[in-house]
């Protein structure tokens, strides 16, 4: 994969939890259908003005709580990336397995506004903002999860592998 | 260099002499649990597992079924065990929530790796075990492959030392590391030293199950004589600890004096740096009254509150419900006289499930409510409507409130 996104941010605060981003009346619901309800307490109405190719930037403990897989919302809604400074190690699992790709960036969230225009690079580690020339400098992801990323997450890769219907 | 419980768990099972903070394993999951909410509307029919002896599958959010979308997930998991020849599967009749169902039928053991669909599967860490909440995906994955892999966190180790006072619960110490330190975010907490022995396997499985809500990862339990017992009660297999090294690194060592806690509230929204000692937070009006879940649903939890509820009543306008974990705890708790001492007080006991701990069925709170739960969250919305209030506690205090109408130390009403 080439791991290069570039996408509109939207900013989010510290310790989103999965509740506030997939609540318990969605979980019985088609994807298509939950993502309508991503930050339904938090940020009402979102879910109408995100486009694809959007890019979500949070702060400290993003995704703590429930394993509801908030990450399979977030592409269903055509988003990008997730950058934050610091995951929920369980949300941020969701989000790699989902083919999600999400980077861990210290002080990246004091380092935009909403609407300003993130590039990710998801192999090489860097993450800038080309409206103010912010650029970060972080540990590249592991091998063994830019697969998982490359085969667009452990679903396709398991149909790829003969475990699920092609 | 030396490694923490988790450290040799995750060495043992990706075949390695040793692992390093920060390095990913690919690891061997020795079981998988799946649970209803695996089978919603996204499941797919594998074509093949790797090995249906270890795998589990146990109803526990939704049932019995409250709509016919739930009903079809037990459907669809009835199904898949009959295909694969799931043996460990824990139907409507045998069901509870899944970590007590583990527990029950020796699912986690002490140096081995269990992965489960639901967030407070390190309710295992109680025995040893590096029990971790997965991704629907990724519990798929571990079912079909029998691997998974780990990024290895550093470790904060808790030092226990006292003993555990009377009216003290699991719950109580939970919400003093909470509210003292905050979340671990990225750690991994190991808990031993010498007042181990004075915590009750349930206040281990209560603290365990909780550090889902600081956002650790792993949260593990030194194995003594207390969980060597609790451990041949449900099985007979071999245990094979897995104890820190003496020069084990960790991040930081936290020394905790169970002799002198006392019972603790957590306030709406989170446990982090928002628990006080009851003291500070006593006679807030409550509607609702909650003691339940993977948390707070065991046998211990209710008998702790069928003690406080015997001879008293609940307060009018105060609705207690009660949940007992699994069929077999409802069971045992009805042949003691528990849950008569509940529902002659005046509490409601429901079926076991996941329930109103989830905010989806038995017990879900309106707008304007304030509910003190025994449960395993307070976030905004947790319970139901986004503008009700969810303060959490031990058993014992919301037992005790339950009978006041508002926030209230257990140690008054049993004094």
């Amino acid at each position: 994969m080439s791991g290069i996104v570039e996408g509109r941010v939207w900013i989010v605060g510290d310790s989103v939890n999965t509740d506030a981003m997939y609540p318990a009346f969605a979980l019985k619901m088609p994807y298509a259908e939950a993502a309508q309800h991503v930050f339904h307490q938090l940020r009402p109405g979102w879910t109408d003005e995100v486009r694809p190719g959007d890019i979500v930037v949070a702060g400290h403990n993003f995704g703590i709580g429930s394993s509801r897989p908030v990450s399979k919302l977030f592409t269903e809604l055509g988003v990008a990336a997730l950058i934050a400074e610091e995951f929920n190690s369980l949300f941020y699992r969701n989000c790699i397995n989902y083919g999600l790709p999400a980077l861990t960036v210290p002080g990246v969230a004091t380092a935009f506004h909403d609407g300003e225009i993130a590039r990710l690079d998801i192999t090489e580690g860097v993450v800038e903002n080309r409206t103010t020339g912010a650029r970060f400098d972080v540990p590249a992801l592991p091998a063994m999860l830019l697969d998982i990323l490359d085969a667009g997450g452990l679903m396709p890769r398991l149909a790829r592998d003969g475990y699920l219907p092609a | 260099m030396g490694m923490t419980m988790i450290d040799k768990i995750l060495a043992r099972a990706s075949g390695l002499d040793e692992v390093q903070v920060g390095q990913t394993v690919a690891v061997d999951v020795d079981m998988a649990v799946l649970i209803d909410l695996q089978f919603t509307t996204n499941w797919v029919e594998p074509l093949k597992i790797n090995d249906p002896d270890k795998v589990a599958v146990v109803l526990d959010h939704a049932v019995p079924a409250p709509s016919a979308e739930d009903a079809v997930c037990g459907q669809r998991a009835r199904a898949f065990v009959g295909k694969f020849g799931v043996d460990r599967f824990y139907d409507i009749g045998r069901h509870g929530i899944c970590h007590q169902v583990i527990a029950e039928n020796g699912l986690a053991l002490p140096g081995q790796v269990l992965a489960c669909t639901d967030s407070h599967t390190c309710a295992a860490g109680a025995y040893n075990t590096a029990a971790r909440g997965l991704g629907i995906a990724e519990v798929y994955s571990v079912m079909c492959t029998g691997k998974t892999w780990f990024t290895v966190a550093p470790t904060i180790r808790y030092e226990l030392v006292g003993e555990k006072p009377e009216h003290v619960s699991g719950k109580d110490v939970f919400l003093h590391l909470a509210g003292t330190y905050g979340d671990a975010t990225n750690h991994n907490l190991e808990y031993g030293g010498p007042g181990l022995g004075s915590l009750p396997m349930n206040d281990r499985r209560t603290i365990a199950t909780q550090g889902a809500e600081i956002s650790a990862d792993f949260s593990t339990f030194g194995v003594d004589d207390r969980c060597r017992a609790a451990l041949a009660a449900v099985t007979d297999r071999p245990l094979v600890p897995a104890d820190p090294d003496p020069d084990a690194t960790y991040t930081e060592v936290r020394t905790i004096d169970l002799s002198a806690l006392v019972p603790y509230v957590a306030r709406p929204g989170t446990v982090s740096h928002n628990s006080l000692p009851i003291t500070e937070i006593e006679n807030r009006r409550v509607d609702q009254c909650f003691i339940g879940s993977c948390a707070n649903g065991q046998l211990d939890d209710l008998r702790i509150a069928a003690e406080i509820l015997r001879g008293r009543r609940v307060a009018d306008g105060v609705r207690l419900i009660v949940t007992p974990a699994s069929q077999a705890v409802y069971r045992d708790a009805m042949r003691l006289g528990y849950l008569q001492e509940i529902a002659d007080a005046g509490g409601v006991v429901t079926n076991s499930t996941c329930g109103a701990c989830f905010g989806y069925h038995m017990g879900v709170v309106g707008p304007g409510e304030v509910c003190l739960t025994a449960s395993t969250r307070n976030f905004k919305g947790r319970m139901g409507s986004t503008e009700a209030e969810i303060y959490m506690s031990s058993p014992a205090t919301v037992a005790a409130s339950a009978v006041t109408g508002v926030i209230t130390d257990p140690r008054k009403v049993l004094a």
